[in-house]
């Protein structure tokens, strides 16, 4: 049981709009996989060329903190993914440079399972409950591959989520956890390794989720001094049909508080899968409930909090209902292998240009590259990016005036744009254009997540971290920031239903 | 305002290669063949020359750095050689440095050359560029036509201008260059199009389709400039003088700053009224006989129309759809084909530019001469319409 009142101060989620039909890898698959023809139902999210399990864990991350531009409250980042792009460089500490969260900040990579994203919120409930941070800011995401013609292709999605972890203003009570930690091996991924290699699917469900997840559920209802019918929502990913039915009868957890794993709108999505699962929930739950969150991998998690009245206000959150409501059906399985880089592909010679970053020009201008943060004349007032020593106002270009100014979460609209299927795009036509931001500004930059004869001048836009390029030479990827247009999504209460 | 160098340099010979995929010929035979053209027009030995200026803009290609490939590829006398550099409008750089150097009275008689070896890339277009380190972390990996298709879409949402008319406009600009190419022994392409074909060509950057976008080619230019008194002391008759040469240059305005519509070349128009002012132009839609425009692509000709005040603002798309800068129109423009079909050896075109002037006004551009023609302009663009150099640059008749 915790010490003192600690639990969940808001949530955050993120799905790349791109929805892979997963009958569109099925017909092209029959002929080698016909015995998989039967899974061709539903869905599955797909990120886009520039988006990785790092891209979309931002993603969450500024659902969450909204747009207020000081976040100081947040001491501790986590983040929990086995795709992390990045073996030696902090993958958390480029999400806190992307949010513009402060230096002093503690960042933790959590990985090697799929618990990596329960394991992450444990951590940061621990450094709260413990007293070393104040407020702690979760990340989950997984960005992974499968094999052309696999059960995992089918499976699997791509998505992140995020909470932060407080000791006031809850909108959940975390009640208690228990972890067991067992090397069952239903599947791992050497090191270096692209791929999964799994074991019998009937020994994982009997041998594994079978015994070692009411085991863990067991552990945190006497932990909690909690009976299994006071669970309310019993949310724990498996791509099992019916077995988390099965999962709670064994627990006795009521039938009808099995949270839906996802798996015809979304695909599994990882070591994010079980606090995507826990967002959805929170934005369907009631004040004052029970939630369950359960995630099986190299044993497992078991964590139980209670809603707050405080829970009605996320109501604005995009969270995964509002993720999921903004969709566009993909049926290209090619363009899937593509991005997934199960194709080689040719490219043309432009797309042999070498892509090495200079990282010390990267450092010199961090808060540029990875914010998106510019300058304002504190003279003049006026805005612009990147910032300069001279500021760029017209008659009146002053000399070291700026002061540092955000433009990543501020309203902005094309003024010029084109389609150019001349340079290289790993997703062409290549869209780019001049952005011009509410309140001064202007940048030159990627225009993402668009079909060709969607753009035109005027159309509101906000910004987004992607990945900008990939250098395959050295292994380095370039993040930058991109415009995607404004979409009237569909209201997330609306969405649920 | 500066006196300016109105009349203070004539032009004493030029030169310039056939443009086009020069398979057969790297940097050095192109600059030999502009450079011995120029000499033989100039009438001079080698030892006459003081001094020279050097464009070539893409030096990972073939040409290098420096001045050397000049002065090895062309045996100089081991005199000054200065390479000169600002993207597309490199050409019109050397010119000016040349002209700058004779009207200082530092040389009597000094060499402008440009030259761009583009088709040892192994692909279309021109070739990728590679600007510094902090630039590729932040702008998209566009291309030339995607950065200039852009005037097409604020043009539009500026004017009010349908899709399909702007469209049909930026064709008939490219229907004329052809035109005017095919009878250009020295053009790049010397094939006639319809509208239809230019409106119906693959889609290289949004509207921009293939006949949309000027040549790339390989190519050599050059001027030999002096003093219209030596000039005139060496039996020259016809001479042809320098009126104006200006040169724009952003600061950052347009691509940092939101005064800028992004329909314009901001820089076209500084440099346009400088270049007027110092050649005593009040009225060019009526002073000026003919032009050489950067047209890298239909888009651009035609805001530059505006830019350079011979249409009116938002009046471009009715003066090209109304042939007034059509051979046989008011101000013929692209005579020699232009970009679009003379080509684009980028350290070239600037001198190219002057090259067509010059012919004209000495009534030797056979089957394109125009009557009479007594002022001639170029504008030579580098960059992308968010950030570039403009040069503006005004010849004509010593006497006009």
């Amino acid at each position: 049981m915790a010490q003192n009142t600690i639990g969940l101060k808001a949530f955050g989620g993120y799905i790349p709009r791109l929805r892979l039909q997963r009958k569109s890898i099925t017909s092209a698959n029959a002929w080698i996989a016909p015995n998989l023809v039967g899974k061709g139902k539903g869905e599955r999210s797909m990120g886009n060329w520039d988006e990785d399990s790092l891209t979309m864990a931002v993603e969450a991350a500024r659902d969450l903190l909204g747009t207020d531009e000081d976040r100081s409250h947040i001491d501790a980042v986590y983040f929990g993914s086995t795709t992390l792009p990045f073996s030696d460089r902090l993958n958390s500490g480029i999400i806190s440079a992307a949010l513009t969260l402060e230096e002093s900040i503690q960042a933790v990579d959590v990985s090697s399972t799929q618990r990596a994203g329960t394991t992450a919120l444990l951590q940061a409930l621990n450094g709260v409950s413990g007293g070393v941070n104040k407020e702690a800011l979760v990340c989950a995401a997984d960005h992974r591959k499968a094999r052309a013609a696999s059960a995992q292709e089918l499976e699997f999605g791509d998505g992140a989520a995020a909470l932060s972890v407080g000791s006031d203003d809850l909108i959940a009570t975390f009640l208690g956890s228990h972890t067991l930690t067992v090397d069952f091996v239903d599947h791992f991924r050497g090191s270096g390794e692209e791929f999964d290699y799994g074991w019998e699917e009937r020994w994982i469900r009997d041998e594994g989720f079978s015994k070692i997840v009411p085991k863990a559920v067991a552990g945190a209802l006497e932990k909690t001094g909690l009976s299994a019918s006071d669970i309310d929502h019993f949310v724990m990913p498996c791509t099992f049909a019916r077995l988390p039915q099965k999962l709670a009868k064994m627990c006795g957890i009521n039938q009808d508080a099995v949270a839906d794993p996802l798996g015809a709108v979304c695909g599994e999505t990882g070591a994010a899968h079980a606090l995507v699962m826990l967002v959805y929930t929170l934005q369907n739950a009631k004040p004052g409930e029970k939630v369950m969150l359960a995630h099986f991998g190299g044993g497992c998690d078991v964590l139980i909090f209670e809603t707050t009245d405080l829970l009605a206000t996320m109501s604005s959150k995009r969270g995964i209902v509002g993720s999921l409501a903004d969709r566009q059906e993909e049926t290209n399985y090619m363009k899937f292998l593509t991005f997934h880089g199960l194709v080689e592909w040719e490219r043309g010679m432009r797309g042999e240009q070498d892509k090495k970053t200079a990282l010390t020009t990267l450092y010199r201008n961090e808060d540029t590259v990875m914010g998106l943060v510019g300058g304002r004349c504190t003279e003049t007032g006026v805005v612009q990016f990147p910032r300069s020593r001279i500021s760029v106002a017209p008659n009146k270009p002053t000399v070291d005036t700026q002061e540092p100014y955000k433009f990543a979460d501020r309203k902005a609209t094309i003024l010029s744009w084109s389609a150019d299927f001349l340079s290289f795009s790993m997703n062409p036509p290549n869209h780019y254009g001049m952005i011009v931001f509410e309140g001064g500004g202007r940048i030159m930059m990627d225009i993402g997540d668009v079909t060709q004869g969607e753009v035109d001048s005027g159309m509101e836009v906000r910004m987004v971290f992607r990945i900008k390029d990939f250098d395959d030479q050295r292994g380095f990827k370039r993040y930058f920031w991109k415009a995607v247009p404004v979409r009237n999504a569909v209201p997330a209460a609306q969405a649920a239903e | 305002m500066a006196r300016g160098i109105k009349d203070k340099v004539a032009i004493l010979g030029m030169g310039c290669s056939k443009f086009g995929e020069r398979w057969d010929s790297g940097p050095e035979e192109l600059m030999v063949e502009a450079y011995l053209e120029a000499m033989e027009d100039a009438g001079i030995e080698p030892t006459q020359l003081d001094a020279a200026w050097f464009s070539t803009h893409i030096d990972e290609i073939g040409t290098g750095k420096g001045g050397t490939p000049l002065s090895v590829a062309l045996r100089l006398p081991n005199i000054a050689v200065t390479r000169v550099e600002n993207f597309c409008a490199s050409g019109s750089e050397a010119l000016r440095g040349a002209v700058y150097a004779v009207a200082s009275g530092a040389a009597d008689i000094a060499l402008a050359l440009g030259v761009e070896k583009l088709k040892d890339t192994g692909y279309g277009g021109l070739p990728v560029a590679n600007p510094g380190t902090l630039n590729p972390q932040l702008t998209p990996n566009g291309s030339a036509p995607g950065n200039f298709a852009q005037l097409a879409s604020a043009y539009r949402a500026k004017h009010g201008v349908d899709k399909d008319d702007l469209k049909r406009a930026i064709a008939h600009v490219s229907v004329k260059s052809h035109a005017n190419g095919a009878k250009n022994p020295k053009a790049h392409l010397r094939n006639e199009v319809s509208e239809e074909q230019v409106m119906n060509a693959p889609m290289i950057a949004e509207p921009l389709g293939l006949f949309d976008c000027c040549g790339v080619s390989d190519g050599a230019a050059a001027a030999i400039v002096t003093t219209p008194e030596i000039a005139k002391a060496m039996g020259k008759s016809d001479i042809v003088t320098v009126k104006a040469l200006q040169l724009s240059v952003s600061n950052g305005l347009e691509s940092q700053h939101n005064s800028w519509d992004g329909s314009y070349f901001h820089t076209a128009r500084i440099a346009a009224k400088k270049a007027y002012a110092e050649a005593g132009i009040e009225n060019p839609r009526e002073e000026v006989s003919m032009m050489e425009v950067h047209d890298c692509f239909s888009i651009t000709e035609l805001v530059t129309m505006e830019d350079l005040f011979i249409s009116p603002e938002g009046g471009a798309v009715k003066d090209v759809m109304d042939g007034f800068y059509d051979s046989d129109g008011d101000v013929p423009c692209q005579i020699d084909g232009g970009l679009k079909c003379f080509g684009h050896p980028i350290g070239a075109s600037g001198l190219r530019m002057a090259y067509e002037m010059y012919l004209q006004l000495q009534g030797r551009a056979g089957e394109r001469q125009l009557p009479n023609p007594k002022i001639g302009l170029t504008h030579n663009l580098g960059g992308a319409p968010s950030q570039n150099v403009c040069s503006v640059a005004i010849i004509g008749a010593h006497d006009a």
